[in-house]
């Protein structure tokens, strides 16, 4: 498999083709944008009792940026605020191309080790991770 | 087709990179080594300030410094007391604005510009009209999506005050009729605005002929160094204008409650300005010069004609503006965002640019979410152009393998 072949996996391009869930219901949200390639993405979550009950996502670009969106959406949800926030971390870790402990927990996203071998790339892989991140962190956009 | 083997050989990065498909020259060209040299020369033999020391080596400085602004304002056909030079074209855009626009833009005022423009050309304009109350209004785009003379007419009136137009687009390529433009807006006695950014290194640029106000250009996008523009006024309306910033050099005298100022254009100059790089700057307008305009604006209608011909009536390719008259590309993978395609370029170490090209006007009008762009200069050749061409059928059948038919 080549780079390209390895950025470019089946798993990214069907969660770009076929988003989960992909509209917003008014929970805390958090927009960014990349102007430089626009990059806009949007993404809310529902915390109860200290759970990430539910997460959506709006926005376009880069089938990179959009189906990381989407793979976030899935892979958090159900986790504890605390475990969310370490998965970010790992997956942050994992696209810079370096080593990570426990890379299982990424399931699925661990297909964006491909995005290390494109420098360029890594932010758009990064920014719906960074978005929700930022909510888990309490910055709120005021809706 | 001039010697582009030879050509390259007066640019280091190739010596670095000889694979390198370098397409990003509306972005920025590359430097060549005589430009290196001459800001070297100045460090290494003159390096100190000017307009100050009354000592020799100031004195060798100094007039390096007063003869590259000679040599630049010969470049466009003016007198150097009109050509102040500026940290860029967004730079000498910003100053026009604030300098000429907070003083003679009222409320009412209309200022005509175009959805072609860059955003240095646009959003100076966009804020003045706010705080002024002044009106914007847009010269319709026909359909190729070009500003045109006639379209340009429909816009004019006795309340425009000010055109701020660009000469060339930077995603279209095209040339604005901006002579006959300007010969309109005067009869209504508005101010002409031209963003010459990436006009300067394709076309003769004539600022007497062109009869324009005020044009704008950058060193870098025309093989000079970055950090140094030029912006051209005409003197009548350049002495009626306040400086933006004071300080060292732009005063002729100061006491505690006085200051008188220089003339244009050393009044818009405070400070140590970028020395070295107005020296870089006059070396590569000397070197355009010795290519000549005529030959570098035909060598770039070759490549382009050359690169047309392959990329017409390709599947899966949606192209632009096939009949731009200065050589930029504009195109898209069609069902593929721009900056998902521009990593297969990369790949093949062909550098051009994805995204909105600080021009979100133009991509809005196209409808797209951004765009390719190609963009080519002297020391591109056929090769180049095959590469790129060999890589966007690439781009086409790697997105259609890799997601189905339908990406």
């Amino acid at each position: 498999m080549n780079n390209l072949e390895n950025l470019y996996r089946q798993v990214i391009i069907e969660h770009y083709k076929y988003p989960r869930n992909k509209g917003l219901k008014g929970f805390s949200q958090k927009r960014l944008y990349n102007p430089s390639c626009g990059d806009d993405v949007t993404m809310e979550t529902k915390v109860e009792d200290g759970i990430v009950k539910e997460i959506n996502f709006e926005g376009n670009g880069c089938s990179i940026c959009c189906s990381a969106a989407s793979i976030a959406t899935e892979l958090l949800k159900g986790k504890t605020v605390r475990e969310a926030k370490s998965i970010i971390e790992k997956f942050y870790a994992l696209i810079k191309g370096e080593e990570v402990d426990g890379e299982d927990e990424l399931e699925e996203a661990a297909v964006y080790r491909g995005v290390s071998q494109f420098p360029a790339r890594v932010k758009c892989a990064a920014l719906p991770w960074k978005a929700l991140e930022q909510i888990l962190d309490g910055e709120e956009n005021e809706r | 087709m001039f010697n582009v083997k030879k050509i390259r050989d007066m640019f280091p990065l190739y010596r670095l990179y000889p694979n390198l498909v370098y397409l990003d020259n509306s972005a920025t060209s590359l430097t060549p080594q005589i430009v290196m040299d001459k800001m070297n020369e100045y460090y290494s033999q003159y390096g100190v300030n000017i307009h100050r020391g009354v000592y020799s080596l100031s004195h060798r400085a100094t007039e390096e410094y007063d003869k590259a602004r000679k040599t630049i304002a010969g470049f466009i056909n003016c007198d150097p007391s009109e050509l102040v030079f500026t940290k860029n074209a967004s730079n000498a855009l910003n100053m026009i604005a604030l300098m000429y626009g907070d003083k003679y833009i009222n409320e009412g005022d209309v200022i005509v510009t175009s959805e072609l423009e860059h955003h240095s050309s646009f959003l100076p304009w966009l804020k003045l009209s706010q705080r002024k109350g002044a009106v914007l209004r847009f010269v319709p785009l026909n359909r190729d999506g070009r500003i045109t003379a006639e379209n340009f007419r429909k816009v004019m009136d006795e309340k425009v005050r000010v055109v701020a137009l660009t000469y060339v687009s930077n995603v279209m390529g095209y040339i604005t009729p901006i002579k006959e433009i300007i010969s309109l807006a005067h009869r209504n006695n508005a101010v002409v605005i031209v963003d010459a950014a990436q006009a300067a290194a394709h076309i003769k640029i004539d600022v007497n002929d062109l009869d324009c106000d005020f044009l704008v250009f950058s060193a870098h996008k025309m093989l000079g160094p970055t950090g140094i523009g030029a912006l051209y006024g005409r003197k009548r309306i350049l002495e009626t204008l306040d400086p933006l910033e004071y300080g060292g050099d732009m005063n002729a005298s100061v006491s505690k409650d006085e200051v008188t100022f220089k003339d244009a254009p050393f009044r818009f100059e405070t400070g140590t300005p970028p020395i070295a790089e107005a020296l870089g700057f006059a070396r590569a307008v000397e070197y355009v010069n010795s290519i000549g305009l005529k030959d570098i604006a035909r060598h770039g209608q070759m490549l382009h004609q050359y690169a047309i011909d392959r990329l017409a009536g390709l599947p899966g390719l949606k192209l632009y503006n096939p009949g731009a008259e200065i050589p930029i590309i504009s195109f898209n993978i069609e069902g593929v965002h721009p900056h998902d395609a521009a990593t297969v370029f990369d790949e093949n170490n062909i550098c051009l640019r994805a995204g909105h090209h600080c021009a979100q006007l133009v991509s809005k009008w196209l409808e797209c979410m951004g765009t390719l762009r190609a963009s080519f200069y002297i020391y591109n050749d056929y090769r180049d152009v095959d590469k790129f061409v060999e890589t966007v059928k690439e781009a086409v059948n790697f997105f259609r393998k890799v997601s189905g038919e339908h990406y």
